[in-house]
């Protein structure tokens, strides 16, 4: 073995990974802060009417960051599961697990948001379309692997069987970014995308991208903050933990 | 960067879509709000009973 794999081991485990998640936590806090700050400025304040939606188009600065990070917090959670089938890593389950309470509340952000965009612009709140009806089923998968996880009393289990229907349910995540594009739907088309330059004005575009840097930032604090909680749980009785409850006492946090 | 609305109320009303602006807005706020209170709670609480826990494995070995 050479160094670099020891050193990336090192951060694998949990008693490692404790006091760093520990010291990125405030810094991520900040960040979604200040990326927040700016992007509402930007976008609730800065940023002019649009010529077709009129003020209604503002929805699109939260609307799009929570679509964004509903997608992309469910494949990081089938990565890290992927990872603990492949390797039983113990940080893998606690990260996926971690991760996934914020994923559903941003895949419900997304359609609530969403509802409250339609009623307006097409007038209903709801159709049964493809990317309607696809990150629906995202949060079905979400909830689904909350409750499998409760359910299996053994964490390693759990975490297998989570692992599972997390892979399982990646095959939807192309299906709801390419089901504007494969299907006739009522929503719009992407706003932004990697091989044409985007649809919007400068200053809307800015607003919108701090907003998904804002989500970012946001979403990485609380899954590592949430992470933190189900490592003292699971490791507990371990030495380690014995000395962050023992440093949690006299308000040294460690 | 200039302001782009003349005044607070004009801001409030949304040209009309004041419902729909800030029906997503509140909710957003609230849960960005309420999740990281919820998962603060949470840790509290687990702290107290682990530390609980380990105090009586502790007497336990005593005896």
């Amino acid at each position: 073995m050479n160094n670099r794999l020891i050193n990336w081991f090192k951060f694998a485990s949990p008693q490692s990974f404790y006091p760093l998640a520990g010291k990125m936590i405030p810094w991520f806090a900040a960040l979604a802060v200040v990326f927040g700050v700016a992007g509402l400025w930007l976008g609730m304040v800065v940023a002019p009417t649009d010529f077709q939606q009129g003020e209604g188009y503002r929805i699109i600065f939260i609307h799009v960051p929570a679509s964004w990070m509903s997608m992309f917090i469910y494949l990081v959670m089938a990565f890290w599961a992927a990872l603990g089938l492949a390797y039983n890593t113990r940080l893998s389950g606690m990260m996926a697990q971690a991760l996934a309470p914020t994923g559903a509340l941003m895949a419900f952000l997304s359609l609530w948001t969403g509802a409250l965009w339609g009623k307006p612009m097409w007038g209903t709140w709801w159709v049964w379309d493809a990317r309607l009806t696809s990150e629906l089923i995202l949060l079905f998968l979400y909830i689904g692997f909350i409750a499998l996880q409760a359910s299996i009393d053994d964490p390693r289990r759990a975490d297998k069987a989570g692992a599972v229907l997390a892979l399982v349910g990646v095959v939807n995540i192309p299906i709801i970014y390419f089901s504007v594009k494969w299907w006739n739907t009522l929503h719009q088309g992407s706003s932004v995308s990697l091989t044409k330059s985007p649809s919007m004005a400068a200053l809307m575009l800015w607003g919108m991208l701090l907003m998904a840097l804002c989500f970012w930032m946001y979403s990485i604090a609380i899954a590592l903050y949430r992470a933190r909680s189900i490592m003292l749980e699971r490791e507990r009785g371990t030495e380690w933990v014995k000395e962050v409850l023992a440093a949690e006492g006299q308000g040294v946090s460690k | 960067m200039t302001i782009h609305w003349n005044s607070f109320s004009e801001f409030l009303a949304m040209g009309g879509y004041g419902v729909y602006v800030w029906g997503s807005f509140g909710v957003n706020a609230l849960i960005m709000i309420v999740e990281p209170i919820v998962a603060i709670q949470r840790r509290k609480s687990l702290v107290a009973r682990l530390k609980r826990q380990s105090r009586a494995t502790d007497r336990n070995k005593e005896q």
